[in-house]
């Protein structure tokens, strides 16, 4: 019986260590224990899986093509419907994906079940293995489609697999990206502990051999218009803008000395690599009370990121999470949320900030903060925070980060009025084509749909890429 | 992106202010009077914005001048002709607003003059009355006179030790001319670029002349595109970000304690760096 048996963990780098390194945290499987966790499966006549994919991956096909050792096959079938396995074996919050909806997840569950099936290490050995071993599947070029080509604005998660989809039925891309590195989020967002740089280039140099072309340092809506790009003669344009403008909380205080975004603060160590300063010359402070501000992955990510700093700067490690609801309320992937743990980071739940408190020189040192207790349930579906009158309470704190949300980029669409948004500044699209309100343009990712995920923004790419397709093959 | 031209404009005291064209026909021709480009001058170092002074859409090129204040600086000062920067991209933030309302007071202190010329060029050849104050620490830092005396009306020079032009500052002048007989026209506006005391004097100033001024304020900077934050400032009890909502602003509205600070935050990094390249003692 398969059900017996326990699911395969992945190996991990031991928390001691990766303290003070920004090396990758999970090791992934070796192919003992995927062939084990493969054989977990149920192989379910009716695998509800893989509507928990927003990329819809034959997941029930891959895991059974692992389980024959056929890892060439296995690799096909996932590339089938993502370009990028081993970004989206590391990255995706699976636990509300795909393994939410294996069956072997309790019914109820908020998340999946410690149970269900290890899909996105699976998914990432065989991207790996595919990467190890140059299983690019063969292009097939279609010569009606050869003649056109098309612009992606914005290299992140979106961009690049509207990137692939199109480069793969010959049409020729072009990529802009306003930074000088490809990547997007995905390059300035996730630190490399969780997903290395050098995986991050090779999906990337992948696409460049199928002759898409990166153009860096180019701001489509500063250094070139939207209507110039279309009469530069690209037939269809695709924007994965991102959702570039950090939130702050709108409290006193927010604007003082190392008070950072979470963008900020992760652009410095992740695009900028400051945790190499002096090496690299973009510096990032660190200080001996960490607070963070937030509940998501970018949460996670900017408190082990500055908790890995305290360490390699020879502080007592001290970084604490903020958050005014409880652990169970948290957007975050489980994952991240036990690495942060393991990792030393303090959890202070049901607290909200009030002000950040200066020094004379204009730096943050202290924080206000009310105790919380929880509600009724919001419009969101979470027990909404009641703050509890009179429970002020400071809290030591050198650096704050704040990671509470983004909205849209808004530099394209502020100086393209014919490119009609909604109230938060969002792409407005047609849901079946991922058209916009211009003719041949597109959008995807979290341009027209606030924070989502990255393998959610390569499906709605996935969407537009196929549209874009269509509307080629209309074209005389 | 390969430097095209190179030139020293300016050196005194160890300070250096220095001018480079750098080739990038999409920036030129985009480029408009107040935006500027973040660049890198090699694939280790940081991104800064500069100033775009003036763009060439027939070479394909666009000016910049900065001086040697940091590490950053200093190693872009090192680059020669025909060498590739890393990157620059642009052009990044609003334009100046350019109308015609009369009188125009353009104040450009040290480097920030390079700023002050373009400015002042729109607004001359949109028909303004344009009268300049350039402020330098001394005579043999005072950079771009000529052009300025070429789009200005009434050009006065004042320099902190009084080698040229008179002995003062900026302010000095500038009340001279509010407090003299001939009074400015209504909508008239002064435009000051320098050095944050520079522009918090100047803007206390006009304060009390109740005459609209604008000020171009260099923050410290990531991406230059919103994304990150950094350059945040409160204009009236509000937080903009000088990147995408700037570079200019109303100097009335601004928390000037606040930006000085903010400017601040490296300075430790910014000593260290230096140090290590032999930069500084």
């Amino acid at each position: 019986m398969h059900m017996k048996e326990k699911a395969v963990k992945a190996k991990e780098s031991e928390a001691a260590e990766r303290g003070t390194n920004f090396n990758e945290v999970v090791l992934g499987y070796d192919e003992t224990e995927a062939l084990k966790e493969a054989g977990r499966c149920l192989q379910c006549k009716n695998p509800v899986c893989i509507s928990g994919c927003p990329v819809g991956i034959d997941i029930k096909k891959f895991i059974d093509e692992i389980d024959h050792r056929d890892y060439k096959g296995a690799y096909s079938t996932i590339r089938e419907k993502n370009d990028f396995p081993s970004i989206c074996g590391r990255v995706c919050p699976a636990e509300y994906q795909c393994r939410k909806k294996c069956v072997l997840t309790k019914k109820g569950s908020p998340f999946a079940s410690p149970e269900a099936i290890n899909i996105h290490f699976l998914e990432r050995f065989i991207g790996d293995h595919g990467m190890k071993n140059k299983l690019a599947p063969a292009l097939e070029k279609n010569k009606t489609l050869s003649r056109f080509k098309v612009a992606v604005v914005g290299s992140g998660p979106a961009g690049l697999a509207c990137a692939g989809v199109l480069a793969r039925a010959g049409i020729k891309v072009t990529v802009f990206e306003g930074l000088h590195k490809s990547g997007g989020v995905l390059r300035y967002g996730i630190p490399p502990f969780r997903l290395p740089r050098d995986v991050l280039d090779f999906e990337i140099d992948y696409l460049k051999k199928m002759d898409v072309e990166f153009i860096p340092n180019f701001i489509i809506g500063k250094t070139k218009t939207l209507d110039a790009l279309l009469s530069d003669g690209y037939a269809a344009i695709f924007l994965g803008l991102g959702a570039g403008i950090p939130s702050f909380l709108g409290i006193k205080g927010e604007n003082l000395c190392n008070v950072y975004s979470a963008n900020e603060f992760l652009t410095r160590i992740n695009l900028m690599s400051a945790y190499k300063f002096p090496e690299t010359h973009t510096p990032v402070n660190i200080g001996q009370h960490v607070i963070v501000i937030g509940r998501g992955n970018t949460a996670m990510d900017a408190a082990r990121a500055a908790i890995r700093l305290q360490r390699m700067s020879g502080l007592p490690p001290d970084t604490t999470i903020l958050y005014r609801r409880t652990e169970l309320e948290m957007p975050a992937r489980r994952l991240e949320i036990e690495h942060a743990r393991e990792e030393g980071i303090n959890f202070k739940f049901l607290t909200k900030p009030e002000e950040f408190i200066g020094d004379s020189i204009g730096f943050v040192k202290r924080i206000r903060c009310l105790a919380c207790e929880l509600g009724e349930p919001d419009s969101s579906g979470r027990r909404r925070p009641v703050e509890i009158k009179g429970s002020d309470l400071e809290l030591p704190c050198d650096i704050a980060i704040i990671a509470v949300g983004l909205t849209a980029n808004k530099i394209l669409t502020k100086v393209t009025p014919q490119l009609k948004t909604d109230k938060y500044g969002d792409v407005i699209v047609n849901p079946d084509t991922m058209e916009t309100s211009v003719k041949g343009v597109y959008a995807g990712g979290d341009i027209v749909g606030g924070e989502g995920t990255v393998i959610e923004a390569m499906g709605m790419a996935k969407k537009a890429s196929n549209a874009i397709i269509d509307f080629l093959k209309t074209k005389k | 992106m390969k430097i095209f031209d190179k030139k020293i404009l300016a050196e005194a005291n160890g300070a250096r202010i220095v001018r480079i064209e750098i080739l990038s026909g999409h920036i030129a021709s985009a480029a408009k009077a107040g935006q500027f480009v973040v660049l890198m001058a090699n694939e280790d170092a940081e991104r800064i914005p500069l100033t775009i002074v003036s763009a060439d859409k027939a070479k394909g090129t666009i000016t910049l001048i900065f001086q040697e204040a940091g590490y950053t600086t200093r190693l872009l000062g090192k680059m020669n002709i025909g060498e590739e920067l890393y990157a620059v991209a642009g052009p990044l933030g609003h334009p100046t607003e350019i109308k015609k309302t009369g009188n125009i007071i353009l104040i450009g202190g040290g480097v920030g003059i390079a700023e002050v010329y373009p400015v002042a060029k729109a607004f001359k050849e949109a028909g303004n009355r344009t009268t300049t104050i350039l402020g330098a620490r001394t005579k043999d830092l005072l950079i771009l006179e000529k052009e300025l005396k070429n789009v200005s009306d009434e050009v006065h020079i004042v320099t902190d030790d009084g080698s040229y032009g008179k002995k003062g500052f900026v302010t000095d002048a500038l009340k001279e001319i509010l407090s003299g007989p001939s009074s400015l026209a209504p909508g008239a506006l002064v435009y000051a670029v320098g050095p944050i005391p520079m522009m918090k004097a100047v803007s206390s100033l006009t304060k009390e002349f109740k005459i609209h001024t604008i000020v171009s304020l260099n923050t410290i900077m990531v991406d230059a595109t919103g994304m990150c934050g950094c350059c945040r400032v409160t204009i009236g009890g509000q937080t903009k970000f000088s990147c995408i909502d700037g570079p200019e602003f109303d100097a009335a509205l601004i928390d000037w304690d606040e930006l000085t600070n903010r400017n601040r935050i490296y300075t430790e990094q910014e000593k260290h760096i230096c140090k290590l390249e032999g930069f500084i003692q």
